[in-house]
């Protein structure tokens, strides 16, 4: 693919991505009721919380909160268009952790001890994540020699084998991304005997709607991740990743139904277990083999 | 219709109630009559939800609650007194700690009756309430309320 072909690529996904995030979270609702054999709420129903929170009175109890989500969503939307447009990974994994950042400082602005506590935990589970995610970018570097999404697509040594033990670690630790149980910890429907709404307890209106729509955003771009892992340039290779990347979804909604919430302890040590583990070692069959 | 009769979330808090009630207002999240096919979401935090159901009559330790609770919460909103005791203050009436129904303390827009109500009609109320919402909602438009 040319330049022109990624930066086509990277507006379709600025543009789309709300759109399928927002279809697949219905899906997601959907397929979870069914799951617990209920009938569950419409396919747009995300669609029509979102626009809810759009009419509803706006409360701030921090005026900066508003504007640290803001950038959160700024950042989750720079780092999928980052992503799509073929630059550099490294580049995509600094700025997500950038837009992360601005998250947490938004549940920090507020005084309320439920939203820290959900702002802590997410901080966990970035310190969970985060080491996952450079093994991904080391192992593709190592695979294809270069740090460049448009590289590792056009060189042709993606799918690789050699891979494998770091493609688990991902799958592993995109749960606490996509915040699934058993890594729901930081904010979740299901934990509000647990922490209120964590992370969000202090977001209502408009902010809440944003947090959303950046979760879209996000769950998009993940899903794009996994699918790099079987692109070899070519629309075969494009549509195997798009489909393996709906297959782990699922996956993960199963996951999700038949998981209890662990402790952020738990989460913290099984997800440098598996980062080291996983993430290391095939960072050192590379250097072996 | 609105948005807002879309995706009513909830607030369940119990004042005084024996918990019949509030397993009834549970039951209705169960599979046999899933209130979430309404988009409707039991969450816990007051600055989100759209409905407030209330269980059991107010008494003088908790009245501050359910007042907080009630500020709260975002415009439009809707406050659904579920079960006798919610409404009038039901056998409790005489007792020396209790204030009374729910409307003793805020306003509230719909009464569901029972001891315990049935889930059937809670649903009821809170489809009710829906309407109420959507009333608030064009008031808030028009700057009436």
């Amino acid at each position: 693919m040319n330049d022109i072909g990624w930066l086509i690529l990277a507006i379709v996904y600025a543009i789309i991505a709300p759109v399928a995030g927002c279809i697949l979270a219905g899906v997601d609702r959907k397929l979870s009721a069914r799951m617990q054999r209920r009938q569950g709420p419409p396919i747009m129903q995300p669609y029509y919380d979102v626009r809810k929170f759009m009419e509803k009175e706006q409360i701030t109890s921090n005026s900066v909160q508003d504007f640290y989500v803001a950038c959160y969503l700024l950042f989750i939307i720079i780092t999928g268009v980052l992503f799509f447009a073929g630059q550099d990974f490294l580049l995509v994994i600094f700025t997500l952790t950038l837009g992360e950042t601005f998250l947490v400082l938004a549940a920090y602005s507020s005084g309320s001890p439920f939203s820290q506590i959900g702002a802590q935990r997410e901080l966990y589970m970035a310190m969970a994540f985060e080491p996952i995610f450079l093994f991904v970018a080391i192992c593709m570097y190592l695979e294809t020699g270069s740090f460049s999404i448009s590289d590792m697509v056009g060189s042709g040594e993606l799918p690789s084998l050699m891979m494998i033990g770091v493609f688990l670690a991902f799958i592993y630790g995109i749960t606490m991304k996509l915040r699934k149980s058993p890594f729901d910890l930081s904010m979740s429907h299901h934990a509000h005997q647990d922490l209120v709404r964590g992370l969000t307890t202090e977001f209502s209106g408009k902010t809440l709607a944003m947090i959303e729509i950046s979760h879209w955003y996000e769950n998009i771009m993940l899903l794009g991740i996994i699918a790099l892992f079987f692109a070899d340039g070519t629309i075969t290779g494009f549509i195997i990743g798009l489909i393996a990347a709906l297959v782990i979804y699922f996956v993960e909604i199963l996951i999700d139904n038949g998981f209890a919430r662990m402790t952020w302890q738990t989460a913290l040590k099984s997800g440098w277990l598996v980062g080291l583990v996983l993430g290391l070692g095939n960072v050192i069959a590379y250097i072996l083999l | 219709m609105s948005y807002s009769t879309k995706s009513p979330w909830i607030l369940h808090y119990d004042a005084s109630s024996c918990n019949g009630c509030d397993i009834e207002v549970l039951a209705c999240l169960t599979p046999l009559y899933d209130l979430e096919r309404f988009g409707i979401i039991n969450t816990g935090d007051p600055k989100q939800a759209d409905l407030l159901l209330i269980t059991g009559a107010v008494n003088d330790q908790n009245k501050g609650v359910v007042k907080q609770l009630y500020e709260q919460m975002p415009e439009p909103k809707v406050v659904v007194a579920v079960g006798i005791c919610a409404c009038s203050g039901g056998v409790f009436r005489e007792c020396y700690n209790i204030l009374g129904g729910i409307d003793t303390v805020i306003p509230v827009d719909v009464y569901v009756p029972g001891c315990a109500a049935r889930p059937e009609s809670i649903i009821d109320g809170v489809v009710k309430g829906l309407e109420v919402l959507e009333n608030k909602l064009n008031k808030m438009r028009e700057g009436t309320l």
